[in-house]
């Protein structure tokens, strides 16, 4: 990442400052470089790979307030990947034991870190089962690109509902993939 | 959800978020925490009636100095543990060397009074010690748990001694208000064994509550 971490720290910095543009390009330029990270790291459950990025780019950020932007960025993403990788990796122990379906076809063919494979999980329908109050936020401003206010008008909360709505209902969000992995 | 769509949702609106809040947060937590303590320890128990004649013996400021400055160790190494990336440097040897110092006055206190060793080492109050300690503790514990939980741990269970030991030490130095025992081997197990109390607890309770 080193080449890419300074360009990427500065997106980071600038997204926690409130740039929305910035903090886009931040993500999508993590992603790929997460999928490469835990590819390699994950290379016996290939069909893994993508849902662990989300669940990493979800941590990344619902912990996004933890990062020191003096402290190097390379550390603080691969601490936060790991973690979630043991604990993927810990979950699966105690379930591979009865059923592994291990790929038969394990797929070869090279694919480049921007293509993103299908997530097995999805993260939609997780959201659904999101109380109200956490989830119409979220459907508002997240994913119909709503301000504030109109998702506040919208939903009948009021604005500090709202935002609190969006912030809990992302954690609820990685607590759910958490708990659903470990049933 | 591809993974694109998520990336949308969540650069969507996330407004800026203020640099190192974890500061702050600390520092209410332990402000609360030692209120807590204190408060405690002034309703249930009561600062010892000769505490103006104490403050001139040296071994009270010792019997003070050595929880605080467990604390400040406990502190560095719960404030570091909280996130990701980030080694725990010196923190390790900010705790040890508080305990090494009082055991050092402990041996030297030890071997200057040989007939006195089992006063020096059980005093009176001993078991008053580890009940009260952990019970002093309760507020810090409940306050930097709250605070370590806002933040991102990768390492739960040592994240969650780091917060206990941090509560029973700031416990500790409330505590040291109240009692009266002054030999230095009696602060270096009795006190130490009363703050690891809740170290452990909260390495329990760290493994589960902690995670994210």
């Amino acid at each position: 990442m080193s080449a890419n971490e300074e360009r990427l720290r500065e997106l980071l910095v600038r997204g926690l400052a409130g740039d929305e543009a910035a903090y886009h390009e931040c993500l999508k330029l993590l992603s790929a470089h997460l999928r490469g990270f835990l590819r390699v790291r994950l290379a016996r459950l290939p069909d893994d790979v993508e849902d662990l990025v989300q669940e990493t780019l979800l941590a990344v950020h619902n912990q996004r307030h933890t990062y020191d932007p003096g402290q190097p960025l390379t550390a603080w993403i691969h601490a936060i990947a790991r973690y979630k990788l043991v604990d993927l990796l810990r979950r699966r122990a105690g379930r591979e034991v009865l059923n592994d379906p291990l790929d038969e076809e394990l797929e070869v063919f090279a694919v480049s870190d921007n293509d993103a494979a299908d997530a097995r999980r999805d993260l939609g329908k997780l959201l659904e089962q999101l109380p109200d109050r956490q989830r119409l936020p979220i459907v508002h401003m997240k994913l119909e690109g709503l301000s504030v206010t109109e998702a506040a008008r919208a939903t009948g909360m009021s604005e500090a509902a709202v935002k609190v709505g969006v912030h809990r209902g992302l954690k609820a969000l990685a607590a759910l993939i958490r708990n659903k992995c470990e049933e | 959800m591809k993974t694109d769509e998520l990336i949308a949702m969540l650069a969507g609106d996330a407004g800026a978020v203020a640099p190192r809040v974890w500061q702050q947060r600390y520092a209410l937590a332990l402000v609360a925490g030692l209120f807590g303590a204190m408060l405690l320890m002034i309703l249930l128990l009561g600062v010892r009636p000769d505490i103006a004649d104490a403050v001139r013996l040296p071994m009270f400021w010792v019997k003070l100095a050595f929880p605080a400055a467990l604390a400040a160790g406990a502190l560095l190494a719960a404030v570091r543990l909280s996130r990701p990336g980030v080694a725990i440097g010196r923190a390790g040897a900010m705790l040890a060397a508080p305990v090494l110092a009082i055991w050092v006055l402990a041996v030297l206190a030890l071997l200057g009074a040989p007939e006195d060793r089992a006063m020096l080492i059980w005093g009176e109050t001993w078991a008053a010690c580890l009940v009260n300690i952990p019970m002093l503790s309760v507020p810090a514990f409940v306050a930097v748990f709250w605070v370590m939980k806002s933040l991102a741990p990768v390492r739960p269970a040592v994240a969650g001694a780091a917060a206990g030991l941090l509560a029973g030490a700031v416990s500790a130095v409330a505590y040291a208000l109240h009692c009266p025992e002054l030999a230095a081997p009696f602060i270096g197990l009795w006190y130490l064994l009363g703050m690891l109390i809740p170290a452990a607890l909260g390495a329990l309770i760290g493994q589960r509550l902690l995670r994210w």
